[in-house]
């Protein structure tokens, strides 16, 4: 029997026993991770001090390539290159053909209807490329912290269905991760600032980022979170921004031919660093003379306010009918964060402010503020605060339904329902000797059922015949803490057992995920050992080059003959064990050479010493000898 | 906590149709403080699914107290009255009924007048807090009038949901 670990009432947990927890903030152009160290939360950088991942994954046939690496070669490789994967997270193959001109993949259908992308090195899911960014993230934080994570908290957006929540978690558990819960990103961003500990009232969350824009408003009540409306536009963000300013260089260079991709590209590029550069600068100088695209002047911030205003108007117009949705008064709202890199435009900033009436929230790295709010709360969830009576309790954001005759949707839990729930309805057959009942279920606050999300069908059989009315099928929808639903259904009135679990459209099915983490695991085995070789023969490659140089230099003034002829011989043995598959033995000769060359490198090390010293060559210094 | 407690008895509040709506928020909110299962993501499997299944309870416990039609139901079902799929109700409230959903329709089929929408949806939350004081009168002394009239409030909620439905129309969204 396991021992109950006992700890006095406002005792802090030993410091030995501290959990490591991490958020992670998986967004469709970055991702980040961050964890609370010493008592602050902080985004972790990777080893060359960068914080955001960009959120690229490029299949190679050597290998998986991550981040701005992958980024680089999106252009070149775009087949490959999978950017912007949180788009599809949760879609079926229909849904994805849809968005066929934007996207440059190639699909092909799952199991359980899940696009699959094809790329060179075999077919990927949505899932598996956002586990491979999340299995990145979480080993740079395993490596930072010291150690495996116990728990991590993802961010989602507040309106993503139960199908993309549950893709979402899949793509965690693909990368190993214990997911300690899903948070919704406004809701991560309020913790950041500490809202949750604030005055109640309504606080609206901006979120500007990359390519998408994001408004909810949230009421805080008695310690409880409640999304009160989302809004938005998946297709307004900073790249907008940045083509406003190329158009504008272009019709300043009086260029008139159609831009080329490359053209274009290298314009977005320049006028990206240039509206990085305004936002704390009054103006900024341009000499652009690139791909024919010639033009030097000035870009001041009065003109680059015009440029982006309807952008920016846009944002504020979805912020309205956000707040009509909401059903609140703009005076109720109390608090305004700003979140995503692009808010940290001046007109941005001010028009929120104008709009909302009050001064936006901003004193936060608006890149890392969903992450460090998702690692308050991992902190909390992971047991290193056991005083804390933080609690944030979620709210379903879809209503959740079944499809009844006429193709309508028939509301069983409807949106705002404090989760977890479970709700149990009855219905009955139509037809007389009716045995079976399909079962479809949907999400959405439509009437109609093709307005609706469809989330799962299943077919209850086995109904004993019976005149139509006279069974009762019992619908039991269970949402559990992270909005995650699973269905049960089963005939009562003769006590037949007739039940069945679904899991979501598009998610993974069980045996999905059982071949993709073996498939992992079997990959990493295959992985390490491929990666020990090709360290081994870098190694051992420049082990025989150096030495190799060191005696055509040095050799005659420093060895005698039989010397340098013994460690000529031994280059040569590691040579022809360097071309085999060996790892360890390439090592071990590799450590060989090492050791029977330690007394001519310490012999030059002397010689060099000497000549350092003295100015003068080895030759001279010898000859001294 | 007891699962066998009835969803009053689980707030500690009195088996009534009166209910202060301020102390259950206050009661359901300390409830959660204890049971929720983000106080369990650390613990062990077992701990974690007993904590759902108890914030289960208290979710649907308050969902049902907190809104007047199933608080309504609840209470009667507690009284072990069932309520009927086809009940028979009354010629002149199916007469009113009639009217309300013409109203309804010709503010639709009109100039769609939000106005004209909002006034309809103030009488309609008139007549509604009518019938639940009906209802509040009728429960102990006359349970068979109480479930008369909660099948009225069931054709008052679904006009009420379709009125809403109407304004979420006329504004587009």
């Amino acid at each position: 029997m396991a021992l109950l670990q006992i700890t006095e009432p406002g005792q802090a947990v030993d410091p030995h026993q501290r959990k490591r927890a991490a958020g992670i903030d998986l967004g469709t152009t970055n991702s980040l991770i961050a964890s609370v160290r010493e008592g602050v939360a902080e985004t972790l950088p990777d080893e060359q001090g960068r914080h955001m991942l960009p959120s690229v994954v490029r299949y190679t046939p050597g290998g998986i390539i991550l981040g701005d690496a992958a980024l680089a070669q999106a252009a070149n490789d775009s087949m490959n290159t999978i950017v912007s994967v949180k788009r599809l997270m949760g879609r079926g193959i229909e849904d994805v053909s849809t968005l066929g001109d934007q996207l440059p993949y190639r699909f092909s259908a799952s199991e359980g209807g899940m696009p699959r992308i094809e790329t060179v090195s075999g077919n990927v899911t949505p899932v598996e490329v956002s586990a491979e960014i999340i299995r990145t993230l979480v080993d740079r934080a395993s490596t930072t912290l010291g150690g495996e994570l116990d728990g991590v908290v993802i961010t989602v957006p507040a309106y993503f269905d139960d199908a993309q929540r549950q893709a979402t978690k899949d793509a965690a558990q693909l990368a190993g991760a214990n997911v300690l819960r899903l948070l919704n990103e406004p809701t991560a961003a309020a913790i950041a600032y500490g809202l949750d500990s604030g005055a109640e009232g309504v606080i609206a969350i901006y979120d500007l980022g990359g390519g998408t824009f994001d408004i909810s408003l949230l009421r805080l009540r008695k310690g409880v979170f409640e999304v009160l409306a989302t809004g938005g536009d998946s297709a307004l963000g900073g790249d907008d921004f940045d083509r406003a300013i190329a158009t504008w260089i272009v019709e300043q260079s009086g260029y008139a031919k159609p831009l080329a991709r490359e053209q274009l590209r290298g314009l977005l590029m320049e006028s990206r660093s240039i509206k990085e550069d305004l936002t704390d600068r009054e103006k900024v100088d341009i000499d652009f003379d690139r791909d024919g695209v010639k033009f030097k002047g000035v870009l001041d911030q009065a003109t680059f306010d015009e440029l982006v205003a309807p952008l920016v108007d846009a944002s504020i117009k979805a912020c309205r009918r956000a707040v009509r949705d909401a059903g609140v008064e703009l005076g109720e709202i109390h608090n305004v964060v700003l979140v995503g890199g692009s808010t940290r435009i001046p007109q941005v900033i001010d028009k929120v402010g104008v709009f909302f009436g009050k001064a936006p929230l901003n004193a936060m790295d608006p890149d890392k503020v969903v992450a460090i709010g998702a690692a308050v709360q991992a902190n909390v969830l992971v047991g290193n605060k056991p005083d804390d009576e933080m609690l944030l309790l979620d709210v379903l954001p879809l209503s959740l339904g079944l499809e009844t005759i006429g193709g309508l949707a028939e509301k069983i839990i409807a949106r705002n329902t404090a989760i977890p729930t479970v709700r149990a309805q009855e219905f009955t057959t139509y037809k007389d000797g009716q045995t079976a009942m399909l079962i479809h279920v949907l999400q959405g606050e439509r009437e109609l059922v093709t307005d609706c999300r469809s989330l799962a069908r299943f077919e209850l059989a086995g109904i004993p015949p019976m005149v139509a009315g006279a069974a009762k099928i019992e619908v039991m929808f269970n949402v559990d803490a992270d909005g995650l639903l699973s269905v049960s259904a089963r005939e009562t009135s003769t006590g037949t057992q007739a039940s069945v679990e679904v899991k979501p459209s598009y998610g993974l099915s069980d045996n999905e995920i059982t071949s993709m983490l073996q498939a992992s695991f079997e990959h990493a085995a295959e992985d390490a050992d491929q990666r020990s070789l090709r360290e081994a023969k870098v190694e051992s490659g420049r082990v025989i080059e150096a030495l190799g140089n060191a005696l055509a230099e040095d050799g005659v003034a420093l060895l005698m003959a039989s010397d340098i002829q013994a460690l000529q011989q031994a280059i040569e043995k590691l040579q022809s064990l360097s071309e085999g598959e060996d790892h360890l033995a390439i090592t071990e000769g590799t450590e060989l050479l090492g050791r029977a060359s330690e007394e001519f490198a310490s012999l030059r090390m002397d010689a060099a010493v000497h000549k350092a010293l003295a100015g003068r060559k080895i030759e001279e210094v010898d000859n001294e000898v | 906590m007891d699962f066998n407690k009835n969803y009053f008895e689980i707030f500690g509040l009195p088996v009534d149709y009166a209910v202060d709506l301020d102390l259950l928020a206050d009661r359901f909110l300390g409830l959660q403080k204890e049971v929720h299962p983000d106080r369990f993501a650390a613990r062990p499997d077992q701990e974690k699914r007993l904590a759902m299944q108890w914030t289960t309870l208290v979710n649907t416990a308050n969902e049902t107290l907190r809104a007047p039609l199933p608080r309504a139901i609840y209470l009667l079902g507690l009284r072990g009255i069932e309520l009927e799929h086809n009940p028979t109700l009354p010629p002149a409230f199916l007469m009113e009924q009639i009217d309300l959903r013409e109203e309804l329709e010709s503010i639709e089929e009109g100039a769609g007048d939000l106005e004209e929408l909002d006034a309809f949806r103030q009488k309609m939350t008139r007549v509604m807090s009518d019938v639940q004081a009906e209802f509040a009168d009728a429960l102990d002394g006359d349970p068979g009038k109480a479930e008369r009239v909660v099948y009225e409030l069931q054709f008052l909620t679904k006009l009420m949901v379709a009125a809403n439905r109407l304004e979420e129309k006329l504004l587009d969204y």
